[in-house]
């Protein structure tokens, strides 16, 4: 197999709760690898840690309140991030890894002309003149899908709707050609059909690019359309962890099973799709106070006594390549309790 | 078809304008009217869920609110089990307010942060005249059991629950003085995929065993084909396409109703499904397009000039099933 572009080793980012009287441990030995021009699905809900580990890569963390714990590691290309001096970083950051966020609306600097928002990476990075970096925003609008880029490289982003603001992040983020792309949630504040047209372009671009792209997501569906390799997150842990084809078709931690289970779906039979849904029990726990024991194991229909008491490492599900499909839980050394409940 | 007795939500040509911005700091002239809702009709039967769905922006909270009488339609009207509710004066409505309730889509802004849980629940038992002081109290903690909520939540400010919860409490209250209909307006939206499961089984739950009826006003089309009966699909402040939710899930008939479903990501790696990816954004319902307002961003093949200038009237295009396109029996 080729060598990863980014490792992440046992990665612990916490922060000090408001009070100052306890720790939230957001993300909580968090592992997993990118590989070049993939895209790797991260997937969770709110509260799993999906941000605060892609905020990580980036040591986008604020300190205080927030601290990546000593033996954490974060490797790009062979390099650790966590030890970089920050000029070093800030030659990594916004150029070979770049990030897209949530809210095109808040991320846009709203006092300057998205051509010079553009441009800002172009100049800062790769040393070009002013008049060559706004050639390069036209460019960048352009290759975006923006209409009208002579025009639109000196308009403000509140001219632009969300859609539009949305590729002007792209653009920003892609004027440096990164090899790693994190797009948090890129499409969450979008309509459907906006949101179809971000999705076809970034798969256009990295196709284009050869980028490698993290995106992270609550989405399962998005996933499955997007993603080569998948990684679920539950209460800052990473739980489950294969190809997407072998975790759609063989999930196998109890999380993973109850979110595609509770997903109402536009493909399900007619029969089917008016009953009750499967729900998850209860709902995620707060991270200053993980359950002991297996973390998911209060809302798991299978825990037993083990589940409460010892926490599961990540144990391998023994399909395909050692650690092709990793699952947090230990069904996997007791398959026979895996039995349906009433 | 349902026969007209058993309707018990009537709306006809309902309108809804909103003035535009002025220029110049508030003291130029006012711009152009945003069409926010533009002659929508429809019923719903007794005990039936109506899924309203469409991006933002296209009306259908506007809808939802218009109904109420939470914002005041422009012409129109509105039955509700017969009872014209847009001629009432304003006590009648509060009188009629009791058979008809709303549920928000955001469980952080739609509760008071000064009232307990209690305090928000009892507070429309006082104003209706519903309860005594004493049969208040048990009727919340009915109310709670009922939405699946502890009775120690009770003393809760809303700060203290998560998001389902808050959404748990936003449905007791809507059912605290025990309506017939209940207008949801993206009631999951906010929710953890786990978490809108529980809620949704809660609202049908609800359903069966009150014979509420629903409008569902939600983006989400994987949401509202596990929940409606009949589905209706707004764009611009208009319904482009209406039919019972078998139907329209199989074998949309508006171009823009196929586009969307398609846009729709499924949770299947193996799914080869085709995809419409639609260009351009969803014009301002301040200028909507001449003609069919969907036009500019169709890809239907027949689209010609008449859909430029010649706006499609919504008419039943198959039994059951209304359809605004010039060209809706034509193969997409």
């Amino acid at each position: 197999m080729t060598e990863a572009l980014l490792r992440v080793r046992d990665l612990k980012t916490y922060f000090v709760t408001e009070h100052g009287s306890g720790t939230a441990r957001a993300v909580d030995g968090v592992s997993f690898d990118v590989y070049p021009g993939e895209t790797l699905g991260v997937v969770g809900e709110s509260g799993c840690g999906k941000t605060v580990t892609s905020l990580s890569v980036l040591r986008l963390i604020p300190e205080p309140p927030g601290h990546i714990r000593p033996g954490s590691l974060i490797e790009f290309e062979g390099r650790n991030l966590l030890t970089l001096e920050p000029r070093d970083l800030r030659a990594i950051r916004g150029n070979q890894i770049a990030m897209i966020f949530q809210e095109p609306m808040s991320s846009l600097n709203p006092v300057f002309t998205v051509g010079d928002q553009i441009a800002e990476a172009a100049i800062v990075h790769q040393r070009l003149s002013r008049r060559a970096a706004r050639a390069r925003a036209i460019e960048m609008l352009q290759l975006v899908g923006i209409p009208d880029p002579e025009q639109r490289v000196d308009h403000y982003p509140h001219q632009m709707s969300g859609g539009m603001r949305q590729r002007v992040m792209i653009a920003m983020a892609l004027v440096c050609h990164p090899k790693l792309l994190i797009a948090d949630e890129p499409t969450t504040a979008l309509d459907v059909t906006i949101q179809a047209q971000i999705l076809e372009l970034l798969a256009r671009l990295q196709a284009e690019l050869g980028m490698a792209v993290m995106l992270i997501t609550h989405d399962l569906g998005l996933v499955a359309g997007r993603a080569d390799r998948v990684v679920v997150m539950y209460a800052g842990q990473v739980v489950e962890q294969a190809t997407t084809t072998e975790l759609f078709a063989h999930p196998l931690h109890p999380y993973t099973e109850g979110l595609l289970a509770s997903v109402p779906r536009l493909d399900a039979p007619p029969a089917r799709s008016r009953g009750r849904l499967h729900s998850i029990p209860g709902q995620v726990p707060a991270a200053s106070a993980w359950p002991a024991g297996c973390r998911f194991h209060p809302r798991c229909a299978y825990a037993w006594d083990r589940c409460r008491e010892e926490e599961p490492p990540l144990l391998d599900a023994g399909a395909g390549d050692p650690g092709a499909h990793t699952v947090r839980c230990w069904l996997l050394t007791e398959p026979r309790r895996r039995t349906p409940r009433p | 078809m349902t026969p007209a007795a058993a309707l018990l939500v009537d709306v006809q040509g309902l309108v809804k304008h909103f003035p535009g911005p002025r220029a110049f700091l508030g003291l130029g002239r006012p711009q152009a009217v945003v069409r926010a809702v533009d002659g929508v009709s429809f019923a719903i039967a007794s005990g039936q869920t109506l899924g309203l769905v469409g991006e933002s922006g296209c009306g259908k909270s506007t809808v939802g609110r218009a109904i109420l009488r939470l914002i005041e339609p422009d012409a129109g009207r509105v039955t509700l089990d017969g009872q014209d509710v847009l001629a009432l004066g304003p006590r009648e409505l509060r009188a009629l307010r009791r058979r008809m309730q709303i549920v928000f889509q955001d469980p952080y802004g739609s509760l008071n942060p000064r009232m307990t849980v209690r305090q928000t629940l009892a507070e429309p038992l006082a104003i209706h005249r519903i309860a005594t002081r004493a049969q208040a109290e048990r009727r919340i903690l009915a109310l709670l059991e009922e939405v699946g909520l502890d009775p120690g939540f009770a003393h809760s400010y809303a700060h203290e629950l998560s998001g389902g919860q808050r959404q748990r409490v936003g449905i007791a209250r809507a059912l605290s003085v025990e309506p017939q209909f209940l207008v949801l307006d993206e009631p999951v939206s906010a929710l953890d995929v786990s978490v809108q499961a529980q809620v949704l089984n809660l609202l049908a739950d609800l359903q069966q065993r009150r014979r509420l009826t629903y409008l569902f006003i939600a983006h989400d089309l994987a949401v509202v084909k596990h929940v409606a009966d009949h589905v209706a699909v707004m764009y611009l402040g208009k319904i482009v396409e209406q039919a019972p939710a078998a139907t329209l899930y199989a074998a949309p008939r508006h171009p823009y109703t196929t586009s969307l479903l398609s846009a729709v990501p499924v949770p299947d790696p193996r799914a080869q499904r085709q995809r419409i990816v639609l260009a351009g954004d969803v014009p301002s319902p301040a200028h909507p397009p001449p003609g069919c307002p969907f036009h500019p961003r169709c890809p239907h093949p027949k689209k010609d000039a008449r859909c430029r200038s010649e706006p499609p009237a919504l008419r039943e295009v198959l039994p059951g099933q209304l359809a605004a396109c010039h060209f809706a029996l034509e193969p997409l």
